[in-house]
């Protein structure tokens, strides 16, 4: 079971760019975890993380989830503002570089407030992805993609986007 | 573009991957030991090296990969003289000077790879 950071999938260009959604809610124990001056806050490194499987889910595509990709670096990564219970989080991965080796991506961060309807720009990441199995030392990695679990093909599936995944 | 000229960018190039200070990055400098890079940062340098010069880099191409796979490279953690010779070959951009003679453990080669062995890399590649 892999912890999921992103609940859909709504925009989809081919080896370009894709799109998610991450609904923020106190039914996540890690919010009560994480209380600010009595906010609960989602952890920087969480929202990283869902940006992270969003751009992850865009280069897995592009070889038909058959590579295991990995993130490997965090190149930049700014948050302008605290991200909260109630808050919509718009994930935009883009794909800026990618051969046999791994992948580097672009991304920004989007962030509707409970009650509001417009879209405020929140933050930006910049990260690198390994293609494990082409990795620089040669290191011999499972045959078995354990990277792409069910949980990224039953968000796949949700999104209409199945056949990328088969 | 002069030399000079890729020199500037390189340095901005490294600064981005490594966050690494302009100044620290001399032409001596080897990336590895000096500047900190580990093995994902080649990848990330190599990706910024091809947006920044509008060219395509090929694995391997670089920086050396995957040396040890081959026995006639690489014994007990050596370089042999078919390795050094097979490097020399294809990285002409590198200065292999310091291990014909010296320690040949192939965890050194990765400091071989200093600023001025990018500045050559791109001044070959560019002159195409």
């Amino acid at each position: 079971m892999r912890w999921l950071w992103i609940d859909c999938i709504v925009e989809y260009e081919a080896d370009k760019r894709l799109v998610a959604i991450k609904n923020v809610s106190l039914a996540e124990d890690v919010l009560h975890d994480h209380v600010i001056n009595g906010k609960p806050i989602m952890p920087f490194s969480l929202v990283i993380e869902g940006m992270a499987q969003t751009a992850g889910i865009l280069v897995g595509t592009t070889s038909g989830f058959k590579e295991k990709v990995i993130l490997a670096k965090i190149a930049k990564a700014s948050l302008d503002s605290d991200v909260t219970a109630g808050d919509t989080l718009r994930y935009e991965a883009i794909l800026e570089r990618i051969d046999d080796a791994g992948a580097s991506t672009s991304g920004i961060i989007d962030r509707r407030v409970a009650r509001g309807d417009a879209w405020e720009r929140i933050g930006k990441v910049e990260l690198l992805f390994s293609h494990i199995d082409n990795n620089m030392a040669g290191t011999e990695f499972p045959k078995h993609n354990f990277v792409f679990s069910d949980n990224f093909k039953m968000i796949l599936e949700t999104a209409g986007l199945a056949d990328l995944a088969e | 573009m002069s030399r000079d000229d890729i020199f500037e960018k390189i340095q901005e190039v490294l600064d981005e991957a490594l966050g690494v200070d302009e100044d620290e990055v001399t032409p001596q400098a080897s990336l590895t030991s000096d500047l900190g890079a580990e093995s994902i940062d080649f990848l990330d340098i190599v990706f910024r090296l091809e947006k920044t010069f509008d060219f395509k880099i090929s694995q391997g191409e670089l920086f050396p990969e995957n040396l040890t796979e081959n026995p006639d490279w690489v014994a007990d953690g050596n370089l042999t003289d078919a390795g050094l010779s097979m490097l020399k070959e294809r990285m002409t951009h590198v200065d292999f000077a310091s291990i014909e003679e010296g320690d040949r453990n192939i965890s050194k080669i990765g400091d071989l790879i200093t600023v001025n062995s990018l500045v050559n890399f791109v001044e070959i590649k560019l002159a195409g």
